[in-house]
């Protein structure tokens, strides 16, 4: 088998979006009958090249090669046609459907269908693919893994050289993640070359043999799996080099109260059903910590967790020692945790209303329906809050949903702070802001806890979580995996925990 | 000079004010109508003294119809403004809720008998019974809404199917008539006050709709949950329950038009009572420039359009438009008032008015 032979070539690749350089001249190797994961945290550029190669967005610069020809991708359509097809993470076919009809949608050439022999014609690629699946059967009556490998199947079918699985493993367990590792490895044998995007790294390093890394819309290199240890892809992947020790040490004025030591909150195998594993977690009083850990690593949904935000199916809270039963936000609320939400415009902000409205929210929410705020109390919330934290605004009565995303954080920010938490949850707080804001709102995250509030932190740059984190709780592939602090608090220990395995 | 041009934009940016503001689309459209009626027939605002059957003297003439019919409007524009505002849907059932509403106070006020001498029970427990018969109806819809996630069209679509079946069977398929004329003074007059009674209540209602909104937080719940369901979970709120909610409260709506519309004739037509209402009390809300997928609301707003949706009805009755052909007639002005409230068109407008003014400016400077 011709191993070495390119099956797809992609030389300078640039797209640009109003404001943003997504891609810079990247390039994209695939030889036939290999598996190449496609690597880099979010934003990297991961998503845009995929657009860029199945047509959905087209390239402003640079060539793409399939078998040695250019080729001309203007829409999904004509990557199908040239044999480029996508797997994505949620399915994208039709659950109402007969598992063939799957296969065959969108295929046909206008003339009458023969379903006798669309039928057979299924059944023998499920056979030769090892697919647990009959023709006939409707496809919801498949497992999420079956649907996903009739997706596979299905691209198989239309002659594909090139398949993409973007993040197909995200909603599978382990079991059915075998399964579809099984079916690769027997695609790859067959000389198709998959492109694998995961943010699993213990995926890419049982079924990959090759691993690109993007960073920032910019390639980083090119490497095969066995000379790149896993710290060093984490390394790769967050831009830092191993060697760079960058000691940023915050001046932290740690709170020195008398109850110093006491811990606010502490869970013991907590577990929701947003598919973590059982946790155990604590946090004392002034104390900053941080969960840290790749994107989809299940940081968020400890925090979650903790709020009561996804549903919680097992695991003891304690508040100052007391067990509390927290199993919707309002309950986290009337323990004095706040939450501030990772995506801010759909957990966030409620849009259309005005910035006041949006500030005294959950303050409001806590005083009861039967005790709204007066006009004028609300207006000197919004105003104390708009000059603390100095929101640009144009008035109090503005439209959330028009200031910049900094100035929205800063407004949920400050709706938390109203409600003068004892535990304050920020998730994600300085994604998509300038720098200065970000520094504001550190500054104020250790400020707040030399003040004697707790807060966990938790951000994807390792650099803001070094600067304000006492303590790190470490994630890998949704469970935790390691705690840090004092000494050990260095991007190299981080990085290193986060790959897994001292390499 | 100098003080000429400052007036001027004062009153410009006044005007640009009123323009942006929501209730702008609903006083435009009455000022439309009392313009049309005022040119095609002034005697529309004549209001004549009668003396109806029992020697009181009343009020008459079509604004007095306006105001008169409106209430009911009005008073089911309330309940459904919030309903749209927390579930970005609309309840179709209202005109069959009321047949069940006004069929079980009925019900209660003649007992097994369907034509009874005397009362046999107070009207006000007929009246709470009947408001706790249409309170169930909503909470139908709310739960089937609220819980069981069906769209709000669909979901209320049973009862306004089923409703009016089971407002005949409340009564075993009779026509009750009650002849005690105390009954009558909801849907009529007081003795010796000139002013139809159905104007009092729409006024209860809305001084009671007011205060809720002024001493309760469920203006501002309401709106954050048909904004952002997501974002008002995690701020503590249950939006499942807040729309629910509303739906409760549109159900006491619906029994107070229930109650207008029975005592009007003292009996009830099943399958005639409050026909249609639900389109028009939808239409108020939405002239009322009120999102229909919901959010934030102006209340004053849809009760407005309330009272415009009846001042065009009467309008084109005054105008000689046959019953039969007052839909179409009703669809065509609806169409055109309800595309000038899209933003696509404000927008538009806005545009052409700015080009107009720097048009105007550069003559000016010319």
């Amino acid at each position: 088998m011709l191993v070495s032979e390119n099956v797809l070539e992609m030389k300078n690749i640039c797209k640009s979006f109003p404001g943003v350089r997504a891609l810079q001249n990247v390039d994209f190797k695939l030889r036939a009958g290999e598996i190449h994961a496609l690597m880099g945290e979010n934003g990297a550029g991961k998503s845009t090249l995929i657009k860029v190669l199945t047509g959905v967005y087209s390239k402003d610069e640079g060539d793409i090669y399939l078998d040695g020809k250019v080729v001309a991708i203007h829409s999904p359509q004509d990557a199908q046609r040239v044999g480029i097809s996508t797997v994505y993470q949620e399915i994208t076919l039709c659950p109402n459907l007969s598992v063939a009809e799957n296969m065959y949608i969108g295929r046909g050439t206008g003339k009458l269908q023969n379903w006798k022999k669309q039928n057979e014609d299924a059944d023998k690629i499920l056979k030769s693919l090892d697919i647990p699946a009959k023709a006939t059967q409707q496809l919801a009556s498949c497992s999420i893994a079956v649907q996903q490998m009739v997706a596979i199947a299905r691209a198989v079918d239309m002659d594909c050289k090139v398949l993409i699985l973007d993040e197909p493993t995200s909603s599978l367990d382990d079991l059915e993640v075998q399964k579809l590792f099984g079916l690769m490895r027997d695609l790859k044998s067959r000389g198709v070359g998959i492109i694998f995007v995961t943010h699993f790294l213990d995926q890419v390093y049982e079924v990959c043999d090759k691993i690109t890394v993007l960073r920032d819309g910019t390639l980083v290199g090119e490497y095969s799996i066995q000379e790149m240890p896993r710290v060093m892809l984490v390394s790769k992947m967050l831009g830092k080099d191993l060697d760079d020790m960058s000691d940023i040490k915050g001046e932290q004025a740690p709170y020195n109260g008398k109850d110093a030591s006491e811990v606010v909150l502490e869970a013991e195998g907590l577990q929701s059903d947003a598919g973590i594993k059982p946790f155990d977690f604590y946090i004392k009083k002034g104390e900053v910590n941080g969960f840290t850990g790749l994107l989809g690593s299940g940081r968020s949904e400890c925090v979650r967790a903790i709020f009561g935000a996804d549903r919680v199916i097992g695991g003891k809270v304690k508040k100052n020692g007391k067990i509390v039963n927290i199993n919707k936000p309002i309950d986290a609320m009337k323990n004095g945790i706040a939450y501030l939400p990772e995506d801010r415009k759909i957990d966030g902000i409620v849009g259309d209303l005005s910035v006041r409205d949006n500030i005294i929210l959950a303050l409001q929410v806590l005083k009861g329906p039967f005790k709204p705020f007066s006009k004028a109390e609300a207006y000197k919330f919004a105003d104390e809050y708009i000059k603390l934290l100095s929101i640009k605004t144009a008035s109090a009565d503005t439209p959330i949903k028009s200031l910049s995303g900094g100035n929205q954080q800063k407004v949920i920010l400050g709706r938390w702070l109203l409600t003068h938490p004892e535990y304050l949850i920020l998730d994600e707080p300085t994604r998509g802001i300038d720098v200065g804001t970000k520094i504001d709102i550190q500054k104020l995250v250790l400020e707040l806890a030399s003040e004697g509030m707790s807060v966990t932190f938790i951000s994807s740059e390792t650099d803001e979580m070094l600067r304000t984190c006492s303590r790190l709780v470490v994630m890998r592939d949704r469970k935790v995996v390691g705690e840090l602090s004092g000494e050990d608090l260095t991007q190299n220990k981080i990085m290193s925990t986060i790959a897994g395995g001292d390499k | 000079m100098q003080k000429n041009t400052t007036k001027k934009s004062g009153i410009g940016s006044v005007l640009g004010g009123l323009v942006r503001n929501q209730i702008f689309i609903p006083i435009a459209a009455l000022l439309l109508l009392v313009l049309f009626n005022l040119i095609v027939d002034p005697t529309f605002f004549n209001i004549s003294v009668d003396v109806n059957s029992d020697g009181y003297r009343i009020l008459s003439g079509p604004i007095v119809t306006v105001l008169n019919f409106g209430s009911e409007l009005a008073i089911l524009a309330i309940g459904m403004t919030l309903v749209t505002a927390a579930s970005g849907g609309q309840d179709i059932s209202v005109g069959a809720t009321i047949a069940i509403a006004g069929s079980v106070m009925l019900r209660v006020l003649c007992g097994t008998n369907s034509r009874p001498d005397t009362l046999q029970a107070p009207i006000i427990v007929a009246f709470l019974v009947g408001c706790l018969a249409a309170m169930l109806a909503g909470a139908f819809n709310g739960v089937l809404v609220a819980y069981f996630k069906i769209q709000p069209m669909v979901a209320t679509l049973i009862l306004f199917t089923a409703g009016r079946s089971i407002a005949a069977w409340v009564n075993n398929n009779e026509l009750p008539v009650i002849s005690d004329p105390k009954f009558a003074y909801f849907g009529g007059f007081l003795p010796g006050i000139p002013i139809p009674t159905p104007i009092f209540i729409a006024l209860g209602c809305m001084i009671i709709i007011a205060l809720v909104l002024r001493f309760t937080t469920l203006g501002l719940y309401t709106q954050a949950v048909g904004i952002n369901e997501s974002s008002s979970r995690l701020n503590g709120l249950n939006p499942a329950f807040i729309k629910f909610l509303t739906f409760v409260i549109l159900g006491v709506c619906v029994a107070v038009v229930g109650l207008i519309k029975v005592s009007r004739i003292s009996s009830i037509n099943y399958s005639v009572v409050a026909k249609d209402i639900e389109m028009d009390a939808i239409l108020a809300v939405a002239l009322g420039g009120n999102a229909l997928s919901g959010g934030k609301f102006n209340m004053w707003a849809s009760i407005l359009g309330a009272y415009v949706i009846q001042f065009l009805t009467t309008t084109l009755y005054k105008c000689n438009v046959r019953s039969d052909a007052l839909p179409a007639y009703k669809a065509v002005v609806v169409i055109i008032l309800v595309v000038i409230s899209t933003p696509a068109v404000r927008t538009w407008f806005s545009k052409v008015g700015k080009s107009l003014k720097s048009k105007l400016q550069t003559k000016e400077v010319a």
